[in-house]
């Protein structure tokens, strides 16, 4: 069994926030990033979390996967429910109704929640400079409605909404620009494959105690990508070594800090993935010209 | 007991009280003909009257959003709406009872787009009839002021919790400069302690809100839903007799003037009552045989009052303030109709659809209605509605 054992899993957390024996999918990397993400956190943390695949698989009245306390609303509104958990909670500690307690206020949303519908709300939390953390489950499509495209689905793929050859023909919304366009203290992608980056984010976004700060976090999702579910960290990995998802952080809006390397081609990542499979060489060359385009813009940023 | 007695627009007069209910959190958004009641409770803030969170969201919908948020964490919530405002929030507005989180809002009605109006009826609050809200309807500035407090203390009670509407008319008495009687903070404290709810989210007590049901699970959810509401009903006829004993002041599910010895009433909700009331005084001198009933609490709707009220009268005209288009009247009238559908006794209903978004129905008004209302009862045409005052 020694030989077996790697090192990585001995830095991880023992506790469970986000227990086992949920509904996810097999391979589904996004569940497995909530509870990487919640072993960072820890357990005096508050949750709000948008409707999708998340909250579906893990709140089935009357059970539940959650070991913190967890509120679940509406698609659109979690960074708004959040964000008055937080004030409820200071003013109702400044007037004495309940002890002081440091609190870790955290909302979560997919792709969809995220960079469609509940952009209005994230912004208008963002501005107001709440102390919270949000955590974007980016699997790039509405899967929990059976795969459609979102703002956050990249260009070439295919989902419902952009069937077969029909595949999307713009650009994944950049998020990540979004929100450090708000000067907010910290802005961080993270991806599943490489736990222990994720876990020290998820810790510095905690440890900041003023303004929101923003975790991108890409989760491969086998059913909606159409790949083995036993492929879900090796595809998540892919997208950050082929420079598709480069791992980073931005401070205070302005200060980039790159994370990962790797130059893989992208075609290797592409085509693992059933979304991608109408491609043609020539628009995967396209995409790899696209990818080199936006890793140059981002190391021309680290670089200051 | 000291109170004082002071010449204030409503809107000040409400939003002093929510000050007085020493609330946590306020959602504002700016909509007319609410704003006056978030612009100064930000005043009362800003000066350190109320210690308490003021939240300038960005949207309506946000505004319930955050509601349910700091009700979910137990903290005393307080926010306030208008039509467009309200129908942005409305999907929010639904979640916010179904996860019986207390919360109280000032729901100054006015018409719903389009075309825009900004101006006062009750298409707004009707839209949300059925979302499982306490809804209570205020006719003047004192019983906006008053119910405040009712409100909190009805909302929070742990048999109940559940959000609360108190409906007052925009303009009307949003706008209206009333006297109204303000009580000192021992009475408020005393009537409205400080309550902690029991399963509020706290990382102490882990606990899980807002999950969601399968069909099997579904209409269980729906029917404690039903429950809550429907058994509201003692716990708000309580709280409104405590405050009277407190105060003087005493509120009633349904309330009625002149009406025990009457043979035709109007039934009215909100502001109207006042009018009403002034107009039957005029008809009971020329002898008609008329009185006045008010319908306070909307939601849980008061059956029994209601049919003790009417039953034996020969014909009720009621005043509603929203169409249901291409449906069977108004929704106020279509209630009482159904409410007294069979019962023996039951007085027949002619419906008049009346000042919509602002257009003034005055004292002479009143009387047409009355009287009118009467001959139509008199020739058995009570079925649909009549649009009162439409031109042309």
């Amino acid at each position: 069994m020694d030989k077996f054992s790697v090192f990585s899993s001995r830095l991880v957390d023992k506790s469970e926030n986000f227990t086992s024996g949920h509904r996810a999918c097999q391979g589904c990397a996004e569940a497995l990033a909530v509870r990487h993400v919640m072993k960072a956190l820890g357990r005096d943390t508050i949750v709000a979390m948008a409707t999708g695949c998340m909250e579906i698989i893990s709140s089935p009245l009357p059970l539940t996967s959650w070991k913190v306390p967890w509120i679940h609303n509406a698609f659109e509104n979690p960074s708004a429910v959040i964000s008055r958990c937080e004030s409820g909670m200071k003013a109702m500690m400044r007037k004495g109704k309940i002890p002081q307690k440091k609190i870790n206020f955290v909302a979560m949303g997919g792709d969809g929640a995220t960079a469609d519908i509940g952009m209005g709300p994230l912004s208008g939390a963002l501005e107001r400079g709440h102390d919270m953390v949000y955590v974007c489950y980016d699997n790039e499509a509405y899967m929990n409605t059976g795969v459609q495209r979102s703002s956050s689905t990249p260009w070439g793929a295919s989902t419902m909404t952009t069937p077969g050859a029909s595949w999307k023909r713009t650009q994944k919304k950049n998020i990540v620009e979004i929100m450090a366009a708000h000067r907010i203290p910290y802005t961080a992608t993270a991806n599943i494959a490489f736990p222990e980056d994720l876990e020290r984010k998820l810790r510095k976004a905690r440890s900041i105690r003023s303004g929101l700060r923003f975790i991108h976090l890409f989760a491969s999702c086998p059913t909606g990508w159409g790949f083995a579910p036993a492929d879900a960290i090796k595809i998540s990995r892919m997208a950050v070594l082929s420079r598709a998802f480069p791992l980073y952080e931005v401070e205070e809006g302005e200060r980039y800090t790159i994370n990962s390397g790797g130059d893989a081609p992208v075609y290797d990542y592409l085509r693992m993935q059933n979304r991608f499979r109408r491609l043609s060489d020539g628009d995967i060359a396209m995409i790899q010209e696209h990818v080199n385009r936006e890793w140059e813009r981002l190391n021309r940023k680290a670089r200051g | 007991m000291a109170t004082q007695r002071k010449g204030i627009e409503v809107s000040i007069a409400m939003a002093d009280a929510v000050a007085q209910a020493n609330v946590d959190v306020i959602a504002a958004y700016p909509i007319t003909p609410q704003t006056h009641i978030v612009e100064h409770l930000s005043e009362i803030v800003a000066n350190g009257e109320l210690d308490a969170e003021y939240v300038p969201v960005e949207s309506e919908h946000s505004a319930m959003s955050v509601c349910c948020g700091s009700s979910a964490v137990g903290a005393r919530t307080f926010t306030s709406t208008s039509s467009q405002g309200l129908a942005l929030m409305a999907e929010i507005f639904y979640i916010a009872a179904s996860m019986r989180l207390p919360m109280v809002m000032a729901l100054a009605n006015r018409s719903l787009s389009g075309p825009l109006s900004i101006w006062n009826d009750h298409t707004d609050t009707m839209m949300v009839r059925d979302a499982g809200w306490i809804h209570i309807f205020v006719e003047n500035g004192q019983e906006c002021y008053d119910n405040v407090f009712c409100g909190f203390r009805i909302s929070e009670d742990p048999d109940i919790m559940l959000p609360l509407a108190i409906n007052l008319d925009g303009f009307i008495l949003t706008h209206m400069i009333e006297p109204v009687i303000y009580e000192d903070n021992e009475t408020i404290r005393k009537y409205l302690p400080d309550v902690r709810m029991k399963n509020a989210l706290h990382p102490d007590n882990p606990v899980s809100m807002g999950c969601f049901a399968m069909p099997e699970i579904y209409t269980e959810a729906q029917m404690s839903r039903e429950h809550g509401v429907r058994n509201s009903y003692p716990t708000i006829v309580k709280a409104w007799q405590e405050w009277g004993d407190l105060t003087g002041r005493y509120y009633k599910p349904v309330e009625t003037y002149r009406a025990d010895d009457a043979d035709y009433c109007i039934v009215t909700m909100g502001s109207y009552g006042e009018t009403a009331m002034e107009v039957v005084d005029a008809l009971r001198e020329e002898g008609e045989k008329v009185g006045v009933v008010k319908i306070r609490l909307w939601r849980p709707f008061p059956f029994d009052d209601f049919r003790k009220a009417v039953l034996g009268k020969k014909s009720l005209i009621v005043i509603d303030r929203a169409i249901s288009f291409g449906g069977p009247g108004g929704p106020v009238a279509t209630e009482l109709r159904s409410a007294l559908y069979g019962k023996p006794g039951a007085p027949t209903i002619v419906n008049y659809v009346a000042g919509l978004a602002g257009r003034d129905v005055s004292r002479n008004d009143f009387k047409n209605i009355i009287l009118e209302g009467k001959a139509k009862a008199e020739k058995g045409e009570t079925d649909g509605f009549t649009l009162y005052g439409l031109r042309g």
